[in-house]
């Protein structure tokens, strides 16, 4: 009998095996990558494994869910903002104010109310996943409720992330404007820019990208995710078999946001600097762009998207400077043209019967419907087989 | 006792037209009703203001004695109305018994289809009706591979799984060969054993094997209700339908 495998769903529950995997794989990254990789390119790979984190909530909403979020800077800004907000705070000593260095460039001698929660690190770490988290709540509640989806949704996220973008962009006395914040000095009294406290923050983020990916993997491998394919493919339907799809996406959508914020921490902790450019419209675009190449609704696929298309861009604008976006472009339209399923969807379905013309191999006949499980071809088959006796 | 369906004065107006015009039906518990009118006589929107689709302009659809207005269309197939569409709608990159199983999940919320499994008793009947539509072999094919026809029955199946007591299905063998519709025909019978079930169909050899009452709708109302015979016989329903006697209609002649 011929095996079923490719059509089968990503399986129901968690092996053993993948968790050995992705156990394997994270302490590959902690302890293998750093001796291995020149300081320059792990500072790199650290970069993207943060931005991984950003593409698997992208999946989720976009790959699974079909919502296609144009603005996910957003979060990822504010993780990044929440996490160096509690960084400023860490006033060394020696400096003349007390204030983030930039509130007295500005004349401002009072600490903005709603910096004060931000002294605890408590409450700048639970801030990074929960107001993107609940930002991404409330803006999902109101669009999903009046039932608005396809391209006016992906509207209306880049219509926020402008808004989001000039509110921190025009404040100087909060958030330092154009300039964002940076400049960081210590957390929980490490200095951050310190290659220790740096490695630190890598095996954090390595930890949060299996975290994020188990969490994600939990959702979807389920009948939540199914449910999540199903209003993808056909939400009128999904209504009249008795599920309020609102309540559903509102879920996903504040988990991805969550996800996005993480992203922008861990970014903003290695980078040292968050500022309004990470509300740039190219740059929530360049999110879907990483799912899209890695293979949408595979999560091993928005991984590897984020990865690739980040080294290939450092790698290119290295060599040569200016072609970047061109091949970028180039990257994007190859893979909604040639690849629809991204890379991953290719090499699931595609990659093998190839492979296997390269090596000369017969290829499997593909019948439709299988006809080893068609039944009224069984019972033909059984009538002839009776007739020939 | 209340009749499960009762609808009172129903009108519906896109834009001014009226595609229902002040029309009233009830139907009891337990029946298998046929509704039967020429295109354009508002068959389909009146499927989409009892599944809450589309809103009454004036006029009330009772379920059980419950006034729908007010309910969205999820809370109403949670109350136990379900709805068959005209070309099959299920989910293509989701296989047999995926689109069964989130029709027999009786807990449609977030957090059930999250962290509670199937019982027992959703199981077994999730099995039972994988027999029933006749697609066990082909249970772990994602139903985008499926012949129309079986789409069709994995509808129906997803359907059942519901357990609606009133079940509305548009237009079921449209594009199905002889045998299917035939086949069809007797799965609607033996469902209306235990529920009701307003079916919609032009095909009139089909309805002539499933019907009992069959009412006539043109232009938005009530034309005449009866057994097919007297809706056959009656005048005005022969002016409407092609201006020719039923019997006479192509559609119904045998080869």
């Amino acid at each position: 009998m011929p095996k079923l495998s490719q059509f089968s769903f990503p399986k129901d529950r968690l092996s053993g095996r993948e968790l050995i995997v992705v156990a394997a794989l994270a302490l590959i990254l902690i302890f293998l990558m750093p001796p291995l990789l020149p300081g320059f390119r792990l500072d790199l790979l650290h970069r993207y494994l943060a931005l991984a984190i950003v593409a698997l909530g992208i999946d989720l909403i976009w790959g699974f869910t079909g919502l296609l979020s144009l603005g996910h800077g957003i979060f990822f800004a504010l993780g990044g903002y929440a996490i160096a907000m509690h960084l400023k705070l860490q006033v060394p000593a020696t400096a003349s104010s007390p204030l983030p260095d930039f509130m007295a460039l500005y004349g401002v001698t009072e600490l903005p109310w709603f910096w004060y929660p931000f002294y605890s690190f408590a409450f700048a770490v639970a801030a990074v996943v929960v107001i993107p988290a609940l930002l991404g709540a409330l803006l999902g509640y109101l669009v999903f409720r009046n039932r608005i989806r396809g391209v006016y949704f992906s509207i209306l996220t880049q219509a926020a992330i402008i808004v989001f973008f000039n509110f921190f962009n025009g404040q100087q006395k909060l958030f330092n404007g154009t300039n964002g914040l940076t400049d960081f000095q210590t957390l929980l009294g490490f200095p951050v820019r310190d290659a220790q406290t740096q490695y630190w923050f890598y095996i954090l983020t390595v930890i949060f990208l299996a975290l994020a990916y188990l969490l994600c993997r939990w959702l979807t491998m389920g009948r939540f995710g199914r449910l999540l394919v199903a209003i993808r493919d056909d939400e009128a339907r999904v209504r009249f078999s008795g599920y309020n799809p609102t309540s559903y996406k509102v879920l996903v959508f504040a988990i991805s946001a969550a996800l996005a914020g993480i992203g922008g921490a861990f970014f903003t902790l290695r980078t040292g600097i968050i500022s309004p450019r990470a509300m740039d419209i190219a740059f929530s675009i360049e999110m879907v762009i990483w799912v899209a190449v890695g293979g949408r609704a595979s999560l091993i696929g928005a991984i590897l998207g984020a990865l690739l298309v980040n080294f290939a861009r450092s790698l290119l604008s290295e060599q040569f400077a200016d072609i970047w976006l061109f091949f970028q472009g180039a990257l994007f339209l190859i893979v909604v043209l040639a690849l629809p399923t991204g890379i991953v969807g290719w090499l699931r379905t595609e990659a093998p019967n190839l492979i296997a013309k390269l090596l000369g191999r017969p290829q499997p006949v593909a019948t439709y419907p299988e006809l080893e499980f068609n039944p009224e071809v069984q019972y033909e088959r059984e009538v002839l087989q009776r007739e020939d006796k | 006792m209340t009749p499960i369906l009762e609808i009172e004065d129903l009108t519906v107006s896109f834009d001014g037209f009226n595609a229902l015009n002040h029309l009233s039906f009830q139907m009891q518990a337990g029946e298998l009703r046929v509704i039967i009118g020429p295109n354009g006589a508002g068959k389909t929107t009146f499927l989409d203001v009892i599944t809450g689709k589309v809103k009454p302009t004036q006029g009330r659809v009772l379920f059980k004695g419950r006034n729908l207005r007010r309910y969205s269309e999820d809370q109403i197939a949670r109350m136990g109305i379900g709805r068959k569409f005209q070309t099959p709608r299920v989910y293509l990159n989701l296989t047999v018994r995926e689109n069964l199983e989130l029709a027999v999940a009786r807990h449609k919320g977030v957090f059930a289809t999250l962290f509670q499994p199937l019982s027992r008793e959703e199981r077994d009947r999730l099995h039972t009706l994988i027999d029933t539509i006749g697609l066990r072999p082909k249970a772990n094919f994602p139903a985008g591979l499926l012949s129309h026809g079986e789409k069709q029955w994995l509808e129906i199946g997803m359907l059942v799984a519901q357990s609606p007591d009133l079940l509305l299905v548009d237009e079921p063998v449209a594009g199905l060969t002889d045998e299917e519709t035939h086949l069809t025909g007797e799965l609607l019978v033996a469902l209306a054993e235990s529920h009701s079930i307003i079916v919609i169909e032009h095909d009139m050899e089909f309805v002539r094997q499933i019907a009992r009452t069959v009412t006539v709708l043109h232009e938005g109302s009530v034309l005449c209700e009866g057994s097919i015979e007297t809706v056959q016989n009656d005048p005005r329903v022969i002016e409407v339908y092609l201006g020719a006697p039923l019997e006479e209609s192509p559609s119904t002649q045998q080869p």
